[in-house]
């Protein structure tokens, strides 16, 4: 059997270097497995969900075995989600493994791209698979955002008003852009459907192939390490890839997959029988979307109620922490292997050997420093649950945040910049022991300190 | 060995949140509504009462203060909701809002009182509430549009603004819920309802808290706050220490 594959396709040598590619051994290096594994999860539970879902909006009346709901007007898309809560066998259990593993989806993504940040992973040669990256990550957020909104809950109607409002904030297009999506003003019958083609067509498509890609990418340009006795800019050290990384990340699979399972299975999501269903004239309250879309809102709350006029034309307040904020953000962190390597005069080098977050203060400083601000934006979103959990006023707390939102990060720039500094200096591992004194003997017979090399 | 480390780590994360879900069992309190058929002798008997505790806010005859609203008018309602709650008499160092805390007073004592500020003018008197299964849709329906905004969708409670929360209702009994909505506490407004509507909030108020709710344990059933912090907490902290336990060199021949 694989004597006639090899025979056509002449695979074996093609396989045989496939299997004996170095993998180095470093934990850091499985967090974007993680991140794959959790897609596989989404995948699998999501095809579940699609079995059942209904993608619309037509009202009809409840009757299932809810009973607070019974006779109640809700449209079709909830009432599948209610059934599948309530009437599908393991439909309850598959619809929280999949919003868990959404939620643990774009956490492991963040921590992966860090680790790329810190440890300058994204220079020449690696910037096409940054690039990628940034990608996946806008592609999982919209994802999430969309999957969000399925349910058509009270809870998420809420939120797709505010992105509505936001969309309507753009200048000149923003009422067009607004009802190009929307199909008319909100609340719209289209929407869901519109939605629902998104979540499971459209952008599993890009996400997927974008995955590909990236492994692709991966796979040419070999793996980069961290230095070490026996590594230069020109070899790979580590495993190979049969059997010890796939056995390693088959591992890892499996465990995800428990992880998120146990999640799914013991820990209750988005109860959407409580929020009820979206009903245009209400709100809900406390109302947050998921945590990754925080910053965004933290921003909109924080962001004073004022009204920009320019040159004759009026920006709406929810423009600049909407639409502007993020844009800028992504913008520099999309295009942050260039700005670093003009920063630093990198020319064309290339950079197989990671470094040390130390290594590099400056981008140290700045990564930490982004990474509060994003922090404070998400906390600042939960202003009104923070306020309830530690009574004090929500006026009180926005104000306060709008000042940790600019002092924080600061703080912690100067702080990760000196620890970096003192590192260095000390070239002391932070789990490591002191290196001791080092003392030569003087020709007097005396003893003096020698100074470490640096 | 990596599997047990993970398996471990979950059970802790269980028997954490078993802990937690434990202290969130609500104390029941459960006062019988007062007011109705009330006596001359109640009416006296409260006022007796009233002059020790109230009055220095209220003012002898109820006109109210600087420091206390009149009472003409508030009805029987105001006052059995203030007194059963404990939010009267009000403490002078408890901030700007009257917090729910055991009565100050007897039955008999809250009944007298009620008595007796009723007695002060024409006002809502104490709702009778009959809660009913067959008012849970409508309850739902009502809550969701008029109370969750506020209270929010499982009535855990939320803050509105102005320094103010609005309570969970987790300890509300049904004559409180109902006398709430009429007598507009504080900073929540009135919901002058038909009788049947409001035993209908009522009905969805005490199903919130004792239906089944399924899924698992509730995580403070306030949607995606708590639910960041989970994903983050247990699920990426869960899965780093998998990562760096299956990423560790485990060959002994290594050091
Ligand atoms: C320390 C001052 C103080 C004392 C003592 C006090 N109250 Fe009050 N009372 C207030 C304040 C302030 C409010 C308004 C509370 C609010 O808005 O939450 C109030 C509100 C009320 C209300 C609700 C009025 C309305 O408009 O609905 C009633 C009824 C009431 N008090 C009854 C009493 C009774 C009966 C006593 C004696 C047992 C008492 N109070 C003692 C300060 C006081
Ligand atoms: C604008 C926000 C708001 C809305 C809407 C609102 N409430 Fe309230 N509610 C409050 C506040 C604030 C308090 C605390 C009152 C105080 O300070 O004494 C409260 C108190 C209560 C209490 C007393 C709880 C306790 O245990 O002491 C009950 C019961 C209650 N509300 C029921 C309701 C119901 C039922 C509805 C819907 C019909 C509702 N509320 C709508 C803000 C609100």
């Amino acid at each position: 059997m694989l004597g006639w594959i090899d025979d056509r396709l002449g695979a074996a040598s093609w396989a045989r270097t496939g299997l004996r590619k170095i993998f180095p051994d470093h934990w850091s290096f499985l967090l974007g497995e993680v991140a794959l594994f959790c897609l596989v999860v989404l995948v699998l539970t999501g095809v579940f969900l699609t079995l059942f879902y209904v993608p619309d909006a037509t009202a009809i009346t409840y009757n299932g075995s809810f009973a607070p709901l019974q006779g109640q007007q809700v449209s079709a898309a909830f009432d599948s989600v209610m059934r599948l809560s309530f009437e599908v066998k393991a439909g309850l259990v598959m619809r929280q493994i999949h919003h868990w593993a959404a939620l643990v989806f774009v956490a492991a993504i963040v921590v992966h791209l860090l680790r790329i940040f810190f440890t300058g992973a994204f220079r020449r040669p690696r910037e096409i698979n940054w690039l990628i990256g940034i990608g996946l990550l806008l592609l999982a957020l919209a994802m999430g955002l969309t999957g969000y909104s399925l349910p058509d809950d009270l809870l998420s109607g809420t939120g797709l008003r505010i992105v509505y409002s936001v969309v309507l904030s753009i200048p000149f297009i923003g009422p067009y852009l607004a009802f190009l999506v929307f199909g008319g003003e909100f609340p719209t019958a289209q929407i869901i459907s519109r939605l629902f083609v998104f979540h499971v067509m459209l952008l599993p498509a890009l996400l997927l192939g974008g995955v590909g890609i990236h492994l692709a990418v991966l796979w040419i340009q070999k793996h980069s390490q961290y230095p070490g006795p026996g590594r230069t800019e020109h070899n790979v050290v580590g495993k190979p890839f049969w059997p010890s990384q796939v056995l390693k990340s088959t591992g890892l699979m499996i465990l995800t997959a428990a992880v998120l399972s146990l999640m799914g299975g013991l820990i209750q999501i988005n109860p959407v029988w409580t929020y009820g269903p979206f009903i245009p004239t209400t709100v809900s309250a406390p109302a947050q979307p998921d945590w990754y879309v925080g910053w965004l809102d933290g921003a909109l709350r924080l962001f004073p109620p004022i009204e920009v006029t320019l040159l004759g034309i009026t920006i709406p307040s929810p423009f600049i922490p909407g639409v502007l904020l993020p844009g800028i953000a992504f913008t520099v962190m999309t295009l942050w292997p260039f700005i670093e390597a003009r920063l630093m005069h990198e020319g064309t080098r290339e950079h197989n050997l990671l470094d040390r977050p130390r290594d590099n203060p400056l981008r140290t400083g700045i990564g930490v420093a982004a990474l509060l601000v994003f922090v404070m934006l998400t906390l600042a979103a939960g202003n009104d649950v923070v306020a309830l959990v530690f009574n004090v006023p929500v006026e009180t707390m926005t104000n306060m945040m709008r000042i940790a939102v600019f002092v924080v990060p600061a703080v912690g720039f100067g702080v990760a910049w000196r620890i970096c500094e003192e590192l260095r200096r000390g070239e002391l591992h932070p789990l490591g022991r002191d290196p001791g004194v080092m003392l030569r003997r003087t020709p007097e017979g005396g003893f003096e300190e020698v100074e470490p090399p640096d | 060995m990596r599997v047990l480390w993970a398996f471990v780590a979950s059970l802790l994360v269980v028997a954490g949140l078993f802990a937690l879900s434990a202290e969130r069992a609500p104390a029941r309190t459960r006062s019988q509504p007062a007011g109705s058929g009330s006596t001359t002798n109640q009416v006296s008997a409260g006022r007796t009462l009233y002059l020790t505790s109230c009055a220095s806010c209220h003012a002898a005859n109820g006109q109210g203060t600087a420091y206390g609203p009149s009472l003409a008018g508030v009805g029987a309602a105001a006052a059995d909701f203030q007194l059963s709650t404990g939010r009267m008499p009000f403490a002078e160092n408890a901030g700007h809002q009257a917090k729910r805390k055991p009565p100050a007073f007897t039955p008999d004592q809250i009944r007298a009182l009620v008595a007796y500020v009723a007695s002060l003018g024409a006002g809502p008197a104490v709702p009778t509430i009959s809660t009913a299964p067959s008012l849970l849709p409508r309850g739902q329906q009502l809550f969701i549009a008029n109370c969750a905004p506020c209270h929010g969708a499982t009535a855990n409670g939320g803050a509105v603004g102005g320094g103010a929360l609005a309570p969970p209702l987790s300890m509300a009994t049904a004559v409180q819920v109902g006398e709430a909505m009429l007598t507009a506490p504080g900073q929540m407004p009135a919901f002058p309802l038909s009788g049947e509507d409001l035993a209908a909030v009522a009905t969805y108020v005490e199903y919130l808290r004792t239906a089944p709710n399924p899924g698992g344990f509730s995580i403070g059933g306030i949607g995606p706050v708590p639910e960041g912090f989970v994903a983050w907490l247990v699920g990426v902290s869960l899965l780093l220490l998998i990562v760096v336990l299956v990423g560790h060199d485990w060959d002994p021949r290594r050091t």
